[in-house]
């Protein structure tokens, strides 16, 4: 029913969505547009994924650790990919999932620090405040119905106070002293936290390394979508440094003997 | 009458129907790999078993203590996951066919025998009995280790986890398993997988069970570990006699007149008859009398004929039948007549 008296009698009119009848991205506008736009699709799906990312608290800082994988559905399709991104003098972010918009993310995360440095008014942005910028960029596209389609962790230490949280494609965030996203929140965590709960200020960095590298172990035996190629990095007051690629060492006798799956012998 | 023939091969004659069915909206249930962690180990000497304590119904704990090691033979258990009325019936059926199998043959059962008979009968039901199995034993040809699936696969491992608290568990035996592990160490590595599924998962819950198979023993370790006690209460919340007040006191004996009648004399049953009780359950004090409060005024103790009691069997005190629960002012009065 048109209430407007103005509009009675007359042939009705499309380009305006007199009662918000449309979401946003379909009402129409009389902006100029260009040939492009008529494409603009919202993310549904991520594509070329990356998988868990890990990170731990220990005595001197954070450390992190990711896989050099960007998968593209089931098949392994780029190998050297550094999922790992050092953010200022005092952060470090890690991210999963659609690998393109972790890119856009890093662009974001790259004007924000020029722009902070151009300031020049003696403040450095630290991890509470990428993590909080990060976190309303991720929650206002969820708003959007259109997520940047990431698990991301951000880790750091400012001013001799480390700092660990998660945020994801929701905008939901959380802290804690060890953290996982992907698959490594259901195999890698409960490893994490028996060797770290507890004692994030005795844990020194051979051994905060060497429970990092266990879990990757595990996590490349026990995910599809892994590789045995991942780098560790480490946040401490010197600053950021991120790992050359590793290479875990694994183990495949174990069932040597066991032949078939069931009552075959030979 | 029908005929109990059934021709071989699978009966769809349900296909039709329950695509109807699906297509209107009720479809079928999925089988799922309901809330527990279930590890078994292969160590130097044999298997180790082990079993979280949690029965969940959706979100609520329905029991906080039940048992998921399920005797199959004296040296072959299965651990179950999955729908818990179908664990517990599939174990059992294969464990009452394993006992008339081995007296057939007249040698000792073997792990490989019910690992077929559980895949077989699972196969047949295409994944609807929703029992996911870690079935482990040591037999005349030495120690087995299998899972087996709702529908129906099996698998042949030295370590094996199920469950929704599997990823937490074999992070840990991923982690920590060797070849030829001692006894005390595949026990450790076994709970230690347990306590990661109890604690990281939220389907999995309570007690650590432990079930150790070599060949000449088999031990089973129940609670072994008990890492989640309840904490003692800070007070007590009984009420204390007298919290009801009451302004008179009458008891009256229902028992007007009492004639003794000995029903069926046998070897087991005590026949005497006792003067204050009748009949066979001479031996047995009547469970309890009812007493009756009228809140404004008067207590009034009835005493039932001891006839309602025969075969009730006798609970000791503090122990008390749930719809016979009364303030506590009651209580001494639970304690027979």
């Amino acid at each position: 029913m048109d209430h407007f008296p103005t509009n009675w009698g007359r042939p009705r009119h499309d380009g305006v969505d007199a009662y918000g009848t449309y979401p946003i991205p379909q009402r129409p506008s009389n902006t100029p547009k260009d040939a492009f736009s008529a494409g603009i699709q919202r993310t549904q799906q991520p594509i070329v994924t990356g998988t868990s990312v890990l990170a731990i608290k220990y005595k001197d800082g954070i450390m992190m650790a990711a896989d050099n994988l960007a998968s593209y559905g089931s098949l392994a399709r780029f190998k050297d990919i550094q999922r790992l991104q050092p953010v200022g003098a005092h952060t470090v972010i890690g991210a999963g999932g659609d690998m393109s918009d972790f890119q856009y993310i890093q662009g974001l995360l790259d004007e924000l620090i020029v722009n902070e440095f151009t300031a020049q008014d003696g403040h450095n942005l630290g991890p509470a405040e990428i993590h909080n910028y990060l976190s309303k960029v991720m929650y206002s596209r969820r708003t959007k119905m259109n997520p940047l389609w990431n698990a991301i962790l951000v880790g750091g230490i400012k001013d001799g106070k480390r700092f660990l949280s998660f945020v994801d494609l929701l905008g939901t965030t959380y802290s804690a002293s060890t953290l996982a996203t992907g698959y490594g929140a259901h195999i890698a965590q409960p490893l994490l936290r028996t060797a770290v709960e507890g004692k994030e200020d005795d844990l020194t960095e051979e051994d905060a390394v060497k429970i990092l590298e266990q879990s990757m172990r595990v996590l490349y035996y026990r995910d599809a979508r892994s590789i045995d190629k991942y780098q560790i990095a480490k946040v401490t007051v010197e600053g950021v440094t991120i790992s050359e690629s590793k290479r875990l060492e694994t183990s495949w006798s174990f069932a040597e003997g066991i032949r078939g799956y069931g009552a075959q012998t030979q | 009458m029908a005929s109990v023939y059934l021709p071989p091969g699978f009966n769809f004659s349900n296909e039709i129907r329950n695509n109807f069915i699906g297509d209107k909206g009720l479809h079928l249930p999925k089988a799922t790999s309901t809330g527990t962690t279930i590890v078994g180990c292969l160590f130097k000497d044999g298997i180790v078993l082990g079993a979280d304590t949690r029965a969940t119904e959706g979100p609520i704990v329905a029991d906080k203590n039940c048992e998921k090691i399920h005797y199959i033979t004296e040296n072959i258990r299965c651990c179950g996951a999955g729908t818990a009325a179908d664990t517990e019936f599939t174990t059992a059926l294969i464990s009452s066919n394993m006992e008339l199998h081995a007296l057939s043959t007249g040698r000792k059962p073997r792990v490989v025998t019910a690992m077929t008979m559980l895949k077989q009968m699972l196969f047949r039901y295409q994944g609807h009995v929703g029992a996911a199995l870690v079935l482990g034993g040591v037999d005349a040809t030495g120690p087995h280790l299998f899972t087996i699936h709702p529908h129906g696969s099996t698998d042949k491992l030295p370590y094996v986890t199920m469950g929704s608290g599997s990823l937490a568990a074999m992070a840990v035996f991923e982690s920590g398993w060797r070849a030829n592990m001692e006894r005390d160490d595949a026990l450790s590595l076994v709970k230690a997988a347990i306590s990661a599924g109890i604690f990281n998962d939220l389907g999995s819950g309570s007690n650590v069970d432990a079930c150790i198979i070599t060949a000449d023993h088999t031990e089973m370790l129940r609670n072994v570990e008990m890492p989640n006690v309840r904490v003692q209460k800070e007070r007590t919340y009984t009420f204390r006699r007298g919290t009801t007040a009451w302004t008179k006191e009458s008891i009256r004996n229902l028992i007007v007149s009492e004639e003794v009648t000995p029903v069926g004399a046998s070897d087991a049953m005590d026949t005497t008859i006792d003067e204050t009780h009748e009949g066979i359950t001479a031996k047995k004090k009547p469970l309890m009398s009812l007493t009756q409060h009228d809140f404004n005024c008067e207590q009034t103790r009835l005493r039932i004929p001891s006839i309602l009691n025969i075969g009730i069997p006798v609970l000791k005190p503090p122990y008390v039948r749930p719809y016979f629960h009364l303030p506590s002012s009651a209580h001494t009065d639970l304690v027979g007549t």
